[in-house]
């Protein structure tokens, strides 16, 4: 399975937090918001500029920018691979 | 209203309730960001705290009697949303100090109301922890009961209080539902000893990581149901969000919103202005003619009245402002403009502060608590209050609707007034992106924090919430107005009827204010001002709104124009350049003391607020120079 950067990874597509390589304060808000290994991911969409994009996590829904998304890795779930494919 | 409900205890017996042993007095309410602690404060105490639908409203923290339930003899305080007890924000920081005791002037809590929203229990347990670990006796409340049923969600309130060790609840504050269970639970908080029994098994090492595995098993092994994500938010975001129609749309929405302040706010306050005219001089009339009347009628009521006219316009504004934070746009809206926030290098966490500066700066300043980094903190507050507050409403309508015609665009669906009046909008938005843009390659150069931004359900405005705040605004309105204005236009017209010789009044031009003003007229004679205008914006350094108070005065005593109503009056002693400059010296002028205060309080020094004021007059001179000048030659 693929682990790729979470601005790289398409709208539509779904995964699992693989890891994130924050500085603590940061990675500390992102966890509490969700984002920790294991917990499952959407790229729901982008906003009309292209960048921040909302991203489903754990039943919230939270804007990032890319040059946050950027540190913090999914692996794809397999199957929405493929369906993006 | 609220139907009856129990608290789910975790433990079968439930010791009797001795009376007279409940020492309670201070209970504290805690939570995440947005799970609604506002709302329920606001129920508990019948007290009206400012909400709205995102995170991070309250930045302080505030306390009431619990008079609704009736215990008056019970302190609720009220506190900002926070994650963990790590505290990297001054919001942070505040609600830790206050539930540690750590708060000097605030009595430590007894115990505390720990609410979450039961539509995310995973991510919301988290806090539930260390806010256990405290030791202080808790109630879980878990709120947005009605959003859980209506999307399917499931939770054992049972369960989860054995699993927890503490009594939980279900509630929708904003229904009202469910709240019995709070006087139940202090009642029997009072009276239970600190047992000790709390069977609960908490994370060893409290990290975000082993809080959110804890929360999870517990949440797994009570069989909770996430309810299915809001169909309606999905769809909404899929068009308000959308590449194309979402810019349009946050473009449609301002204008419409100048629109309206203008086609039907300015008639109102046109009715409003007919009546209180004339309301006015049948009272007068009452009154024999001596310098009572003259300050009574030619003083105060014209000063006064005529901020009071403006009220129509000030409580539609607050009407869309209201909509706006409370169904949840307000956060898509920032997402639409992180892009030019990111250009200028503010935060994204600044765009809240800056959007909610466009009603008043002072809980806009109080607003950037929420950011942590002190740097980016101070260049917030700094450009804050170039945002176009209400209180520059009433100079600026009262400008465009005596200077600028009634022409109408694109079949009359827009209007050039509603356009020249986003245009001043604008042009305090621009002051506010140079400045920042100035700031931050120079002095503010630092590592930026990163944009990080809930996206919290939409939910329909409701009616009474919507008036809850109109009738708030207004009040503060007319309080201003019955204080703040009363008193500054009363010192006016002292002024202008001073100094008496043999018995008789000064004519204006001859008076202490007369006199003041031809003094410093050199100085404002380039900017298309006259003296009159002059002394409006000297008396509007207490307030932006005072000068239309003054002006109202000031022209209803001149004989020359004192049968005129204020708009003829200046479109007969101004120039359209002159008029142009003014509200382009509003735009940019520091005319507020309340910011100068708070700005010194939330710095710590003078030295902010003084350079803040002298910036933005120096701005607001030299644009206010170069409009006058630039129109006198076109025109």
């Amino acid at each position: 399975m693929d682990v790729l950067a979470l601005s790289d990874a398409k709208v539509g597509s779904v995964g699992v937090v693989d890891r994130v390589d924050l500085p603590d304060e940061v990675s500390d808000y992102l966890a509490h918001l969700g984002f920790l290994p294991g917990t499952s991911i959407e790229i729901l969409r982008r906003a009309p500029a292209g960048d921040p994009r909302v991203y489903r996590i754990d039943g919230v829904e939270v804007g990032l920018r890319n040059e946050t998304a950027r540190h913090i890795f999914l692996r794809l779930n397999s199957d929405a691979a493929n369906e993006a494919k | 209203m609220s139907c009856h409900s129990t608290i789910a205890e975790p433990f079968e017996e439930t010791a009797p309730v001795p009376a007279g042993t409940a020492r309670m007095r201070t209970v504290a309410l805690i939570g995440p960001p947005n799970c609604g602690k506002s709302t329920l404060f606001n129920r508990l105490t019948g007290m009206r705290q400012k909400v709205a639908n995102y995170p991070g409203v309250t930045v302080e923290h505030h306390s009431g009697k619990m008079k609704s339930i009736g215990r008056s003899d019970l302190t609720l305080i009220d506190l900002p949303g926070i994650y963990s007890l790590a505290t990297y924000s001054e919001d942070a920081r505040v609600a830790v100090d206050v539930l540690t005791g750590k708060m000097p002037g605030v009595p430590k809590p007894d115990c505390v109301l720990l609410v979450l929203d039961s539509t995310h229990m995973n991510r919301q347990l988290m806090l539930a922890a260390p806010v256990f670990s405290i030791g202080l006796p808790t109630l879980v409340l878990l709120n947005m009961s009605d959003q859980l049923e209506a999307r399917g969600g499931k939770v054992d309130t049972l369960a989860l209080a054995r699993e927890l060790g503490h009594p939980v609840a279900l509630i929708s504050a904003a229904h009202g539902i469910g709240l019995d269970v709070i006087p139940e639970f202090l009642l029997r908080a009072g009276s239970r000893p600190n047992d000790g029994l709390r069977p609960v098994q908490l994370p060893v090492l409290q990290s975000a990581a082993s809080c959110r595995t804890w929360a999870t098993q517990v949440t797994s092994r009570t069989k909770y149901q996430s309810p299915t994500a809001s169909m309606w938010t999905r769809r909404l975001d899929g068009v308000l969000l959308h590449r194309i129609f979402g810019p349009l749309i946050f473009l449609a929405v301002v204008i419409a919103v100048f629109q309206v302040v203008f086609t039907i706010g300015q008639p109102l306050s046109d009715g409003l202005g007919a009546l209180l005219t004339s309301a006015g001089a049948k009272a007068a009339l009452l009154l024999p003619d001596n310098w009572l009347r003259a300050l009574l009628r030619d003083g105060l009521w014209n000063g006064v009245q005529s901020v009071l006219v403006f009220l129509p316009q000030i409580l539609l504004l607050f009407l869309f402002i209201g909509i706006l934070e409370d169904s949840g746009y307000l956060a898509r809206a920032a997402l639409i403009a992180d892009r030019v926030m990111r250009s200028i290098g503010l935060n994204g966490k600044a765009f809240i502060p800056l959007l909610s500066a466009y009603a008043c700066a002072v809980p806009a300043i109080m607003a950037t608590r929420t950011i942590e980094n002190k740097r980016e903190r101070i260049a917030t507050i700094l450009i804050a209050p170039f945002m176009t507050c209400s209180a520059r409403l009433p100079i600026y309508t009262l400008i465009i609707a005596a200077f600028i015609p009634n022409q109408k665009f694109l079949g009359g669906v827009i209007g050039l007034r509603a356009m020249v009046m986003l245009g001043l909008y604008l042009l305090g938005f621009l002051a506010a992106l140079a400045t920042a843009k100035m700031l931050n390659s120079s002095v503010m150069k630092a590592v930026q924090a990163p944009f990080i931004l809930e996206l919290p359900q939409y939910r329909w405005p409701t009616i009474g919430s919507l008036s809850l705040r109109l009738y708030d605004r207004g009040k503060l309105f007319l309080k201003k107005a019955g204080t703040v204005i009363l008193a500054v236009t009363f010192l006016v017209w002292v002024m202008s009827v001073l100094p008496i010789h043999g018995g008789q009044f000064s004519s204006l031009s001859a008076s202490v204010i007369g006199r003041l003003g031809h003094w410093i007229e050199p100085v404002i004679r380039p900017l298309g001002f006259n003296w009159k205008i002059g002394i409006g914006l000297l008396s509007s350094i207490v307030a932006r709104e005072v000068i239309v108070g003054t002006l109202g005065t000031l022209y209803g005593m001149d004989p020359a124009t004192h049968a005129l109503g204020l708009q003829t009056a200046l479109r007969h002693d101004i120039t359209l350049g002159g008029a142009i400059a003014l509200v382009v010296f509003f735009a940019f002028a520091m005319q507020c003391t309340s910011t100068l205060v708070v700005v010194r309080r939330e710095t710590n020094s003078w030295k902010l607020p003084a350079l803040q004021f002298l910036y933005m007059t120096g701005v607001a001179y030299v644009a206010a120079l170069v409009t006058n000048q630039v129109i006198m030659r076109l025109f």
